[in-house]
């Protein structure tokens, strides 16, 4: 049933907003916020969110729940200077190099800064004595402590999302941080890198650690051939950074702009997502006809396989073997492209991978997936830093002519293409199974019970009859929702057969490497919509109908699970308890 | 993290404290309580330990938590703890020259409390509900009134022959 209120003189409906921010946001008007996350609980900590209502004075529109009739007023003198001390108050403890900032540009507290004129700070800036330490120790994250405006975003996301917790505040009055454990570095902490905390970050204080610049050196220099690929979610979220909606897919036009900035080759990981399944569904089918190792963890998330090394080595058994697709394909370019193209070698050909992720730059860094010193995905750019490279390159992603990619590796199917969404890898992983069990065509595609990117949908099961075989699918986002998967199949109570996790909520659309996204809930799903249209309208839908699939099985791998093929694409896992933080006693 | 040299009698009776407690979230503070009274300070690899053990919590989170009350104590203590009233009465009656000298005597510069060989803690507390005994110094729960440098200097010398003795 729909209510209104009064937003700055207009009559607003609102129906079952969780508060008034929300429906000030949805009528078409705004205020400003740091700590407010709608996918998060609400903090009230900022008090950037204010408004003035009439007859109660001032609120944190954040924390307030709708109530009909009133009246409130969202740009009001008071709520201005109560908003400009906020961000003086800020802004004197923030160490203000805002040019050489990871997060220019992109940071909050610079825009409301700039966009409510603070021009002087009336308060004493920190001594340089007062600087913390900055925290670089691991390939994917950064962390300024001295950039940190105590939001508590991050500190929720870890705890929320992932069951983490692996940042917290500490000390208390003016000395009080957000910081892991006794202040260690991330690395040394039980962190997996899914980069979520730094997602919702609003200023410099976590920020993604780049490697634009080695990517641009390698682009630039004429005795290095460098070859690229990109996830399925990348293609449905880049837009956004040029103006367009989320969803659009615009994998032509990044096909063109990584041409026009100087790649040599560019394949896709939606290939290798395909081959991922052709592994997967052949790896599930025996184990299932062993009844070994069952339920089946899926292994595309290196946040997930982090998580089981440090927190449940006992229980790595269950996962794939299959390296993620971006390891499967990095791994066949390293071994093919040499075989396939005149003047590649294997010395001076260099993978590039374009992610949604933070926690794949850790993954390329495996020791697993090195091969003859170096690692067999150079480097990995997210997304973010993909869209910096356009950018600096003067290109207009918007306006660019689609281009196709390059051959054999580049061509999908639409199975490939879901993996970028909760839920996308066990239905892909059905689709081919079926098929691969009953040798009949499987007339209905569509696993409806499997998609879903809300916070609804973070946990969900689905039965699939091969054939009178009822195989049992469950599907999760976040590591919180994983864990009480693990929990129950250590109390024996788990009854399914495929476990499939991602750890960002909704999966890789909604990765800690993607445009930032996170004051709208809704993007996640638009981006998810993208993939599931570009699914529907594919000319192959199953992983092993792609015919650049057929051809690499034919030409080189033989069949799935073959010698050659575990020799390339699989993979083993380490335990990593000791020195984690269950390693004590 | 690094693994801990810390031997299972230790761990016993952490497990023992959080058993007590009943392995509850809510119950942190007097878990922590515990820990301290047991082990004179929180070590950090049992606050890491209690982190992992207790359903919603995380090492980070049990360290805020300690860092944020004043009561805990994220530094070994001695084995004697001292505590100089710096409340009104006794300040006016000079607890402070009875402070200076013990933290003289153990060497202590700002910012350490504790002795080099472990023995001896040195803080100061604010008034201690005994100030017609002014000044007064409490060690490990035993209280001495009516304080001076040289009767602290008597007392602090028969811990040590004690000390010696054992
Ligand atoms: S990267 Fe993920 S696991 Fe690590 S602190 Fe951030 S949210 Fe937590
Ligand atoms: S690190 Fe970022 S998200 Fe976390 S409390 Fe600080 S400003 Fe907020
Ligand atoms: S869900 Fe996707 S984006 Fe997130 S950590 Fe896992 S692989 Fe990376
Ligand atoms: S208090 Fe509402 S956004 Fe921070
Ligand atoms: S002031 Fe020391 S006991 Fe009261």
């Amino acid at each position: 049933m729909a209510n209104t209120l009064f937003i700055n003189g207009k009559e607003c409906e609102y129906t079952d907003e969780p508060n008034l921010l929300e429906v000030i946001r949805k009528n078409g008007f705004n205020v400003p916020t740091f700590c407010y996350r709608p996918d998060l609980t609400q903090f009230g900590a900022c008090r950037m969110c204010v408004v003035e209502i009439e007859g109660r004075g001032i609120q944190s529109s954040c924390t307030m729940p709708p109530e009909p009739g009133l009246k409130i007023h969202t740009n009001t003198e008071k709520t201005r200077r109560i908003r400009k001390i906020v961000l003086e108050l800020l802004l004197a403890n923030h160490d203000r190099e805002c040019t050489t900032c990871e997060k220019s540009g992109k940071c909050e507290l610079q825009k409301y800064a700039e966009e409510y004129g603070i021009k002087d700070i009336r308060f004493a800036q920190k001594k340089d004595s007062e600087y913390l330490p900055i925290d670089d120790s691991n390939p994917s994250l950064v962390r300024d402590p001295n950039k940190c405006i105590l939001c508590g975003a991050c500190v929720r996301a870890c705890s929320e999302f992932q069951g983490h917790s692996v940042l917290g505040f500490a000390n208390r009055g003016s000395k009080t941080v957000v910081q892991p454990m006794a202040g260690r570095h991330m690395s040394s902490v039980d962190c997996v890198f899914c980069g979520q905390c730094q997602a919702v970050c609003p200023t410099g204080a976590l920020t993604i650690k780049s490697d634009v610049d080695a990517v641009w050196s390698l682009v630039t220099n004429p005795q290095v051939r460098t070859v690229v690929q990109m996830a399925p979610s990348v293609r449905v979220a880049l837009g956004e950074e040029f103006n367009l909606k989320p969803g659009e897919n615009v994998i032509g036009k990044l096909n063109a702009a990584l041409r026009k900035i100087g790649f040599d080759l560019i394949f896709d990981t939606n290939f290798s997502a395909d081959l991922t399944i052709m592994e997967e569904a052949s790896e599930f089918i025996e184990r299932l006809s062993k009844g070994e190792n069952l339920p089946l963890f899926t292994s595309c998330c290196p946040a997930w396989v982090r998580y089981m090394e440090t927190q449940h080595p006992e229980l790595l058994n269950h996962l794939s073997t299959c390296k993620s697709p971006q390891g499967m394909l990095s791994s066949v370019l390293k071994e093919l492209v040499p075989k396939y193209f005149d003047g590649y070698t294997k010395e001076n050909t260099y993978v590039i991978s374009i992610m949604p992720c933070t926690a794949k730059k850790v993954e390329a860094r495996r020791a697993q997936l090195v091969k003859d010193g170096r690692s067999e995905t150079d480097y990995v750019l997210t997304t973010q830093e993909i869209a910096k490279m356009i950018k600096s390159a003067g290109l207009n992603l918007a306006e660019l002519e689609p281009e196709p990619n390059d051959s054999p590796f580049g061509l999908y199917s639409g199975a490939g293409t879901i993996f970028g969404a909760s839920g996308g890898v066990a239905e892909a992983a059905v689709r081919t199974a079926y098929e691969f069990v009953t040798g009949e065509t499987l007339e209905n595609l569509d696993f409806k019970p499997l998609r879903g990117v809300d916070a609804a949908s973070r946990t969900k099961d689905a039965v699939v009859d091969i054939k009178g075989n009822k195989v049992k699918v469950r599907v999760v986002s976040t590591l919180k929702e994983a864990e009480k998967s693990i929990k129950q199949l250590q109390e024996g109570a788990a009854d399914f057969h495929i476990l499939e996790v991602m750890a960002c909520p909704g999966g890789c659309i909604n990765g800690g490497g993607q445009p930032r996204s996170c004051d709208n809930s809704k993007i996640k799903e638009e981006r998810a919509a993208g993939l599931y249209k570009e699914d529907a309208q594919l000319p192959y839908r199953k992983s092993h109908d792609n015919p650049d699939i057929k051809k690499l099985y034919a030409e080189f791998l033989e069949k799935p699970n073959s010698h050659k093929a575990h020799e390339l694409l699989h993979t083993h896992y380490k335990n990593l308890f000791a020195n984690s933080y269950k390693d004590l006693k | 993290m690094t693994a801990s040299t810390r031997d299972s009698a230790d761990w016993k009776r952490v497990d023992g404290i959080i058993d007590t407690y009943s392995a509850k979230k809510s119950n942190l503070i007097a878990i922590l309580q515990r820990v301290q009274e047991e082990f004179r300070y929180l070590p950090e690899d049992i606050m890491t330990y209690i982190g992992t053990k207790i359903d919603g919590l995380s090492p980070a989170t049990v360290y805020g938590v300690a860092t944020f009350y004043a009561q805990f104590s994220l530094e070994p203590k001695g084995k004697y703890i001292i505590k100089c009233c710096d409340g009104t009465a006794c300040h006016v009656r000079g607890s402070m020259p009875v402070y200076m000298s013990l933290k003289q005597r153990f060497g202590l510069e700002d910012g350490t409390f504790t002795s080099k060989d472990g023995l001896f803690t040195v803080e100061t507390v604010s008034c201690l509900g005994a100030c017609g005994l002014a000044p007064v110094v409490v060690i490990n729960d035993k209280v001495y009134p009516q304080m001076t440098t040289d009767a602290m200097k008597i007392i602090i010398d028969t811990i040590l022959d004690e000390e010696k003795g054992e």
